[in-house]
């Protein structure tokens, strides 16, 4: 799921899991179900598929929640659904709660499309921790590139960001929290 | 049911998530400010989410082909298991506060048990939730910090929250029969372990904050017994609204 060799490699260091397994022919299909809330992002660059298989005909897909409640995550499962009975498959959708998602599992493709929606990606967890509790300035603005930005609200408009603002441009931005 | 002490022992750690959620869901467009609103329900989110989880998994040790939707919004007062603190009302934003904060304490320290749980499917809830919980914990910490070490008023309110507060937490630590046979069996969380751990971090934030730590000999208990303050009913009254008044309606 993850094109670049850092990216795999971060991911093997970085959590207990193995990568996930998707067949290469369901690709495609999967490619064109995207989060309803950030709708740069499929299902591939959040990681959010942990398997997708085809068994005697029959798709079966294991989906992982970014939250415990996100609300995408039904619509998440409705579409996936209906992308493969378009194809004319037969698929089941299992929620899956372990190994719990990671930022980690991001792509980079998936980093690069968010940021330039106007979402600062996730730092690491250190640097996490230092510029939500407002000890450091570190995320960059989505808007002009500066990291003279503040911490606004440690909540968002969903539960996976916080919101920032830039000091030099004034501009407001989400950020993506950091979840590990 | 086969396991009738899991089904309750569930539900007693889901049913705190669901009437806290549902306390914090009554502030959304309420909040002191939009930031602070916005948390409220994410907080709230987050706890529903974990909640639904839990009553997934219930209504599967059930097996009598019941939902989740059913175990929230189809049962008496009596049965739901949630200790009192979550059920207090929203006297004003450093009480939610004050409240959010003692249970997120006691709530982190439950998840980080509950992960080595023999049984997995609690085990991975709590995996999941962990990371959510802690992220509670720093926020509601943030807040009785900074009200306490606020202005002379903001310190007598949360002063006055957090003596209000503190009758409902020795209850946090109360086993049941439920707790007892699921601790035996490796499944459940012995939170009589962690009592002590509780109230020095607790205490501790409190003196931080400029805050008095209560001293008190006499606590109240009875939610885990289904033995609800006088709250629960009109909290229960919204939650069952929909439901109660169209029955088996859905979204």
């Amino acid at each position: 799921m993850r094109g670049d060799l850092e990216g795999c490699l971060a991911q093997i260091i970085m959590t207990e899991t193995k990568p996930a397994n998707i067949a290469p022919h369901l690709i495609p299909i999967l490619e064109q179900v995207s989060d309803p809330e950030i709708p740069v992002l499929t299902v591939l660059d959040l990681g959010v598929i942990r398997e997708a298989i085809e068994e005697d005909g029959v798709i079966k897909v294991k989906l992982t929640p970014t939250y415990s409640g996100c609300p995408a995550m039904d619509v998440i499962g409705d579409d996936l659904r209906a992308a493969f009975v378009k194809e004319g498959k037969e698929v089941e959708v299992e929620l899956v709660l372990s190994p719990a998602w990671s930022t980690d599992w991001i792509s980079e493709a998936g980093l690069q499309k968010m940021e330039t929606y106007g979402i600062a990606r996730p730092l690491s967890e250190s640097a996490d921790k230092d510029v939500l509790l407002g000890n450091a300035k570190k995320v960059k603005c989505t808007n002009c590139g500066s990291t003279n930005t503040h911490l606004v609200s440690q909540f968002g408009s969903t539960a996976c960001k916080a919101l920032f603002k830039c000091d030099d441009c004034q501009e407001p931005f989400d950020y993506f929290k950091c979840l590990k | 049911m086969n396991n009738e002490n899991l089904y309750n022992y569930i539900l007693s750690i889901a049913d705190n998530s669901l009437i806290l959620a549902q306390r914090l869901g009554e502030l959304c467009g309420h909040g002191p400010t939009l930031e602070t609103d916005i948390a409220g329900t994410n907080i709230s989110l987050d706890l529903i989410g974990q909640t639904r989880s839990y009553y997934q998994y219930a209504a599967k040790i059930q097996g009598e082909g019941k939902t989740e939707d059913d175990i929230a919004f189809l049962r008496l007062e009596r049965d739901y298991k949630n200790v009192l603190l979550v059920e207090q009302p929203n006297t004003h934003f450093g009480y939610v506060m004050g409240r959010q904060y003692l249970f997120d304490v006691f709530h982190l320290m439950l998840m980080n048990e509950l992960l080595k749980s023999k049984d997995d499917t609690l085990a991975a809830i709590a995996k999941k939730g962990i990371k959510e919980v802690s992220y509670h914990k720093r926020f509601s910490g943030d807040w009785v910090k900074r009200l306490g070490d606020g202005t002379e008023e903001s310190n007598q309110k949360m002063q006055e929250a957090i003596d209000d507060l503190w009758t409902y937490t020795d209850e946090l630590f109360d086993l049941t029969e439920a707790d007892k046979a699921m601790i035996a069996e490796g499944v459940g969380v012995d939170t009589s372990k962690f009592k002590e751990q509780y109230y020095t971090e607790v205490s501790d934030l409190l003196k931080e904050a400029n805050l008095e730590v209560p001293e008190r000999k006499y606590f109240t208990r009875g939610g885990k017994k289904g033995t609800h303050s006088e709250y629960m009913g009109y909290i229960l009254s919204d939650l069952q609204y929909m439901q109660r008044t169209y029955p088996n309606m859905e979204w």
